[in-house]
Order: C-alpha cells, then sequence, then structure tokens
C-alpha cells in the first residue's frame, strides 16, 4: 500500500528532446490513476520512469514515502504488465509467475500457495504447465497480470496491457482489472491512448499532452469541465465540437457572457434538432452532410453556413468546421436537409482564444 | 511445399535418385575398399561386393594403426580429433555469446570500436595470420598440446555476430521485466538468454564441429609428435609411403571412420539444427 507522488518530474533525452517538461501527480494509496493522451505525449515514459526503467533528470518520483529516483526496479516494489505481456518464452506459466519469487529468495511452498491462488482468481489453473506459446492473446494478457500480482507489490504498472487484445476481449478485460484492482485495493498506474478505457478505469485521470499535463482529476469531472481545448476535444467520442466564439453567428447569440472567450466547444450529445432558440444558448443552421447509424445513437455530420470560422482543436482530429450531433434512436434527417440545432447555455464550454484557458461564465 | 503430380513426381525423384548415387558412390567404395585384402586393391581387382576382412581390417585400423608411416593407431587420433574439434566447437559458442551478450546489452567506452575490431577478423583466417598465431603457440609452449590445437581456432568473429543478431531480436521487454523481476545481469543471460540461444547453440555446433573435425593445416603445423597427430593428418600419411605399398584397406577404413563422428552429429542433432535456422519464434 503506498503512495506515488511525482514532483515537477523531467525527462531529457542525449539528444536534447525534452520528453517530458516537469509533471506533477498524486496518486492516493489504492488509488487506479490512469495516464492518457495522443502517441508521443510522454505517458509510456512518464510510466517507465517510475517502474525506474528509464532515468530521471529532474525532479523527484516518491513512491510509498521514499524516493526511489536511484532505486534499481527490483527494489522499488513495483510489477510492471507490458503491452507485449513480455512473458519468458521458454518458461512455462507457473515459473513465468514464480520467477520474480524465487530471484526474490522465497520459499518454494510460499511461492506455490501464492502462484496457485493468482491462477484460481484469473482463471489459469488447468493451464500452469503450458508455455506462453500455446495460450491465447487473453490468456497472455493474464498471466503476466498473474506475474504481477504474486509479487504483492505497492504498485502496479501497467503499460497499454490491452492494446494487443481483439475489442471485445479489451472491454472484458478492462472490467477484470478493475474489479481486480478494487479487491486487490493496489495502487495502479495505467497508461493508454484510448480514452474510453481510460474514462472507465480511472479514478484519476492524467491527460498529457507534449510532456505535460493538461489536466488531472475525476474522470466526469474532467468530461463535465474541461481545462483546455485539447482535453475538450480529447476526451470523448465523438469529440467536442469546438468553433470560433468570435464569428458573428455566435457572438451575438452569446451576448456579453461570452466575455473574452476566444473558442465555444459544444458536445455532440448536448445539441438537439429543434426549432427553437433557447436564450443564451447557441442555435447553428446545418447542412447535413453524412448519418452515422450505430443502433442505439445516429451520428449527424453537418456543415455550417460560414465554412471559415471554424476552429480546428487538434489538426486531423475533424474536418475544421463540421460538426457532429448525437440524437438517441435512428430517426435522422436526411442527408442534403438544412436542419437548426441548439445547445443550451449550460452546456457551453467557453476557452481562451488559444485554448490554453477554461473560462467559467 | 509443391505438390507434384505422376509424371513430374517420377522425374523429380529419378533425378534426386541420380543425385544420390553420385554422391553415394565414392562413399560406397570406400567401405567396400576397407573389407578388401590390399593385394586385390593394388592390383586393381578390386570387387564392388564386400570383402571378408570387416572386422579383421577395422581392428587393425582402430587398435594397432598402420605398419609404416603412421606411428599410431587410428584410435588415438580420432580421440585427439574428437577433443580438438568439442574444444573449438564448445570453445567458441562460450566466447562468441559472452562477447555478444557484452556488445548488445552493455554500454561500455569503446563498445563500437571493439564490435568493429571483432568484425575485421572475419578478414584474418588463421592461413592468413599463421606465422605470429604459430609463434604465440610456440612462446606459450602449447605446441603438442590439446591447448595449442583448439585455443587459437576459438575466437570466432562469425559466431559472435550471430548471437549479436539473435539478441537483437530479442524483445527489450523480456529484460525488463527481467529487471523488475530481480534478476541482475548474470540471472537475466542464464536464465532467459541462454534458453532462448539453444537452437542457435545446437545450429552452431554442428557446423563448428565439423569444421574443428576437419581442421588440417593447423593440426599439420603445431604437432609433431605421433600421439597428438588427429585423424584428417593421419589419413594423409598412410595415403604417401615411400618405400612400401599404401595399405589401401587401412586407408579406406580410416576414412570412412573419418566420417562417422561429423555424421552422428548431424544426425543426433538434426531437429535442433534445423530449427536453429529457420526458427523465428521468440
Amino acid at each position: 500500500m503506498a503512495n506515488v507522488t511525482l514532483r515537477n518530474v523531467r525527462k531529457t533525452y542525449p539528444g536534447g528532446f525534452e520528453a517530458i517538461k516537469g509533471v506533477d501527480v498524486d496518486v492516493g494509496d489504492g488509488q487506479f490513476c490512469v495516464l492518457v493522451g495522443p502517441s508521443g505525449c510522454g505517458k509510456s515514459t512518464l510510466l517507465r520512469m517510475v517502474a525506474g526503467l528509464e532515468t530521471v533528470t529532474g525532479g523527484e518520483i516518491d513512491i510509498g514515502g521514499k524516493i526511489v529516483n536511484q532505486v534499481e526496479p527490483a527494489d522499488r516494489d513495483i510489477a510492471m504488465v507490458f503491452q507485449n505481456y513480455a512473458l519468458y518464452p521458454h518458461m512455462s506459466v507457473y515459473n513465468n509467475m514464480a520467477y520474480g519469487l524465487r530471484n526474490r529468495g522465497m520459499k518454494e511452498d510460499e511461492i506455490k500457495s501464492r502462484v496457485e491462488e493468482a491462477a484460481r482468481v484469473l482463471e489459469l489453473s488447468p493451464m500452469l504447465e503450458r508455455k506462453p506459446r500455446q495460450l491465447s492473446g487473453g490468456q497472455r494478457q493474464r498471466v503476466a497480470m498473474g506475474r504481477a500480482i504474486v509479487r504483492q507489490p505497492k504498485v502496479f504498472l501497467f503499460d497499454e496491457p490491452l492494446s494487443n487484445l481483439d475489442a471485445k476481449l479489451r472491454i472484458a478485460m478492462r472490467v477484470e482489472i478493475r474489479k481486480l484492482q478494487r479487491r486487490l485495493n493496489t495502487t495502479s498506474i495505467y497508461v493508454t491512448h484510448d480514452q474510453l478505457e481510460a474514462m472507465t478505469l480511472a479514478d484519476i485521470l492524467v491527460v498529457m499532452n507534449g510532456g505535460q499535463v493538461e489536466q488531472v482529476g475525476n474522470p466526469l469531472a474532467i468530461y463535465e469541465k474541461p481545462a483546455t481545448t485539447f482535453v475538450a476535444s480529447f476526451i470523448g467520442a465523438p469529440p467536442m465540437n469546438l468553433m470560433s466564439a468570435r464569428a458573428d453567428e455566435i457572438k451575438s447569440q452569446l451576448g456579453g457572457s461570452a466575455g473574452e472567450a476566444g473558442i465555444v466547444g459544444i458536445r455532440p450529445e448536448d445539441f438537439v434538432i429543434t426549432a427553437d432558440s433557447p436564450a443564451g444558448g447557441v442555435t447553428l443552421p446545418l447542412t447535413v452532410e453524412a448519418i452515422e447509424r450505430v443502433g442505439a445513437e445516429t451520428f449527424v455530420y453537418g456543415a455550417r453556413a460560414h465554412d471559415e470560422q471554424r476552429v480546428a482543436a487538434t489538426p486531423g482530429e475533424l474536418p475544421p468546421g463540421e460538426i457532429i450531433v448525437r440524437i438517441p434512436g435512428t430517426a435522422a434527417p436526411a442527408i442534403g436537409e438544412k436542419i437548426r440545432v441548439a445547445a443550451v447555455r449550460e452546456k457551453l464550454h467557453l476557452f481562451s482564444g488559444d485554448g490554453r484557458k477554461r473560462i467559467e461564465a | 511445399m509443391v505438390e507434384e503430380e505422376g509424371f513430374r513426381r517420377y522425374v523429380a525423384h529419378i533425378i534426386l535418385w541420380i543425385g544420390i548415387a553420385i554422391v553415394a558412390f565414392p562413399v560406397y567404395i570406400a567401405i567396400i575398399a576397407s573389407t578388401q585384402e590390399n593385394a586385390l586393391i593394388a592390383n586393381g581387382q578390386m570387387s564392388l561386393l564386400p570383402g571378408g576382412h570387416f572386422f579383421e581390417v577395422y581392428y587393425q585400423t582402430i587398435f594397432v594403426g598402420t605398419t609404416g608411416s603412421t606411428r599410431e593407431p587410428v584410435g588415438t587420433m580420432m580421440l585427439n580429433s574428437l577433443v580438438m574439434a568439442l574444444m573449438i566447437a564448445v570453445g567458441k559458442i562460450a566466447i562468441s555469446i559472452i562477447s555478444a551478450y557484452a556488445i548488445v546489452y552493455f554500454r561500455f567506452p569503446f563498445r563500437m570500436p571493439i564490435f568493429w575490431l571483432i568484425f575485421i577478423t572475419l578478414m584474418l583466417p588463421v592461413e592468413v595470420r599463421i606465422y605470429p598465431t604459430y609463434k604465440i603457440v610456440a612462446d606459450l609452449h602449447m605446441l603438442d598440446s590439446y591447448a595449442g590445437l583448439a585455443l587459437p581456432l576459438i575466437a570466432s568473429a562469425t559466431a559472435t555476430l550471430l548471437f549479436r543478431q539473435f539478441f537483437m531480436t530479442v524483445p527489450d521487454e523480456l529484460l525488463e521485466a527481467s529487471r523488475i523481476d530481480g534478476a541482475g545481469p548474470f540471472r537475466f543471460f542464464w536464465d532467459t538468454l541462454l534458453p532462448l540461444s539453444r537452437t542457435n547453440m545446437a545450429a552452431l555446433f554442428v557446423i563448428l564441429f565439423i569444421l574443428g573435425w576437419n581442421q588440417y593445416l593447423w593440426p599439420l603445423l603445431i604437432t609433431t609428435r605421433d600421439d597428438m597427430q588427429t585423424i584428417q593428418i593421419g589419413i594423409r600419411k598412410m595415403i604417401t609411403t615411400s618405400d612400401a605399398l599404401t595399405e589401401w584397406p587401412l586407408v579406406m577404413a580410416t576414412a570412412v571412420l573419418a566420417m562417422l563422428p561429423p555424421v552422428f552429429v548431424v544426425v543426433v542433432m538434426q531437429k535442433l539444427f534445423v530449427r536453429g535456422l529457420v526458427e523465428t519464434e521468440k
């Protein structure tokens, strides 16, 4: 049981590339912390620094009240689950789990009871004598989990552990990981680029971008009040619609309350197709360009009349200016139809012009 | 494997059998000749069917030796060759796997220059550096010894490179998992890298054993004592007899005996050998 605290942690590679530019995160005892961000944002590097696999250029990493910057990975009392599982291919499942314990000089009967207990929990008991290559992807994943569990470490570290599994298995394993972590009540840090995984697993969500923390907090709180346009568009699928608040069309509707806001964001589900114009809210005329029906809900992609006023939050995220509206059910307007969508005042997210600051109206 | 039907398949098989016959016939002759009387062979009247002197000839070859030139039974020569070939094969594997481990997994000053130095020795086989190598072995008083026979041939760039290439395909995560599991450099090498290299080592062993077994020039230079000569040298000495008749049955028996250990090694290790050459699974 331990807290993990990162204080102004930095990583600069010998070439001068700054991978981590000063990160402060505090993970409480037994909490599940998820680091999420796009590829290359430094989340894996940060996790590997906590594991001790990467050196720390600056700042402090504190596990359970002890600064571990100079401590070997084996002595940090952590266990890590790798993306490709990193099972020892020549060892049986049993030995894969027992190896770390043997290296610590644990007695063989204690090892046996721990491995068998972990195997029982993970439903691996019939496979203890098999080699990793005789297992399916999901089973290998569970062996990797088992190897972490038997150690009974202070902290679990997960480096995108589900990204090699197919979609269905990924969801099942996600739930299993969460249940297991709740039961063992072990502090965990989990890296993923999948925002859905991040939302569902996290007690604390850390959204990272470009080696920096964009926002830390409860996942729902982040969803409801994203601190920057990056977070706004990264968390939530499909992403939040971001528009320039300076556009005449929107400015006139927002009135004085917009203040110094430069960008206004509206989540797809906060729009309703309506002829009314809610006071203080935003109403947009759209031309329907595409429809996606996924069963329980339908996504409507519409183009606004004034193309030039769009804001692309993150390049490549959305064709600029396209507005996504999420409506329940399958009843949807036809392609080419002109519709009006509206969002009420409380559902608007206002940001400064550079997208770096949230403005509370 | 391409499935071939009827006629084409027979043609392929006939061609293969012709090939086998061409390769195997000299071997057959050697075996036949080793069971005949020398006088018959010398007269050119050798039959193509086995003669009746099998046990007699082989007994004499292994335990007594020729009456003239070699002065040692072939049993001694085989032992010498075996010791040399094993020392070379095992020594090369041991040295090169350790040096490859150092080059791939450790950051030390002049790592790349050292790697290139090893690489460059590929261009300097024993035949090229024979004088300095002989001088060193002589100065170390290792002439006429197993150490002298094997040591200069143990250093091997080829095997080092092969292990280096293999180690570079081992995922980094295995090393990292080992570090987290509390395995130091030695444990990682012993518990993970060695077992994973098993098939590579087997393939190398087969190649290196045969290479060592077939050494000719180096043993010829550094062994002068009769009881240190290897079988390859022995065969050569048996054929060139200045004033006596070459004892062809004994020569042929020696040749057959010289073939056996490599054949044995290949047959026994064939499975591992093939896997070592084609394996991709990590």
